[in-house]
């Protein structure tokens, strides 16, 4: 039983490995993990929310393509970026760029953070004030 | 000040609603192109009765629309035929037949009629990659500079093409 088990989870693991991915070859090691981590990072542009590793769309096979032969051709991750926020717009990019639009998307949970912690300190004192009387 | 500390969960709440009610009805899914106000960017194409090569220089001059299709595309039947009434009233409209088969596309014209003043063939989908396409159909609005001025995501219809117009 728990053997039968064991192989169900272990070829699950399998389909999950298998699923939108094209048999690619990679001259080295380190572009296949290139182009892993890219094709993790960057969104697909007609999904909502789905990066390109794991949308079967027929953009989304495309751009897979598209981002193995950059890699391939000696292309830097930067360039490869780049040139998918030239067609695509930022919408492409999970991790957003660091500009004045994006600014309270960056820092904007630090500055509600230091705020709260101000009111904490203000309260907590004003409490203490009110008990010592 | 007690008193006004007390509103400030309903004053929160009337901010949301406004910009929650601006919201509505909004196209979640409308992406402006990254391209808007760039040119077309360069190609060589075939055209469709793959005799000819053409590139940018050979685009109408003028406004006129670049169309994506393709005889894969269930959406682009629904399309065809108010392309072909835009195309009696005067519109210039390139057709690039995005990754689709030659002889498949020539019957689909022959069939339903050409709207196209001129049709290339985008067999693997690079064009349509330097011009941002996700899919088809889409519709490109290309201005009298010959700048990309708008780009429509899905069925051009009575209903889009008053949007439409107004950028040609």
């Amino acid at each position: 039983m728990m053997k039968q088990l064991l192989i169900c989870l272990a070829l699950f693991g399998f389909v999950n490995a298998a699923f939108a991915e094209e048999l690619m070859t990679f001259r080295s090691e380190l572009n296949q993990v290139r182009y892993q981590s890219l094709i993790k990072e960057l969104r697909c542009p007609k999904c909502q929310n789905q990066n390109l590793a794991d949308s079967n769309s027929g953009i989304s096979v495309d751009l897979r393509q598209q981002v193995h032969n950059m890699i391939e051709t000696g292309k830097t991750d930067q360039e490869i970026v780049d040139y998918m926020v030239a067609r695509y717009g930022t919408f492409v990019l999970y991790r957003p760029q660091n500009t004045p639009a994006t600014f309270l998307l960056w820092y904007g949970p630090f500055i509600l953070l230091s705020g709260g912690v101000v009111l904490f300190v203000v309260v907590l004192t004003k409490n203490r004030r009110r008990s010592c009387k | 000040m007690r008193r006004i500390v007390l509103f400030l969960p309903f004053l929160v709440f009337l901010v949301l609603g406004v910009v929650f009610y601006f919201l509505l009805g909004k196209d979640t899914q409308y992406m402006p192109s990254a391209l808007i106000g760039q040119p077309v960017p360069s190609f060589q194409l075939v055209t469709l009765e793959g005799e000819q090569v053409k590139q940018t220089s050979d685009l109408p001059k003028g406004s006129y629309l670049i169309n994506f299709w393709g005889t894969w595309c269930p959406s682009c039947h629904v399309e065809h035929p108010y392309l072909m009434t835009l195309a009696e009233q005067g519109v210039t409209i390139v057709g690039i037949d995005y990754k689709d088969q030659q002889a498949a596309a020539m019957q689909w014209l022959r069939d339903k009629g050409n709207p196209y003043t001129l049709v290339l063939m985008d067999e693997l989908g690079q064009f349509g990659l330097d011009m941002g396409v996700t899919g088809a159909p889409e519709t490109f609005v290309i201005n009298a500079e010959g700048k990309i001025a708008y780009r429509l995501q899905g069925v051009l219809n009575a209903q889009s093409w008053q949007v439409i117009k107004a950028y040609l």
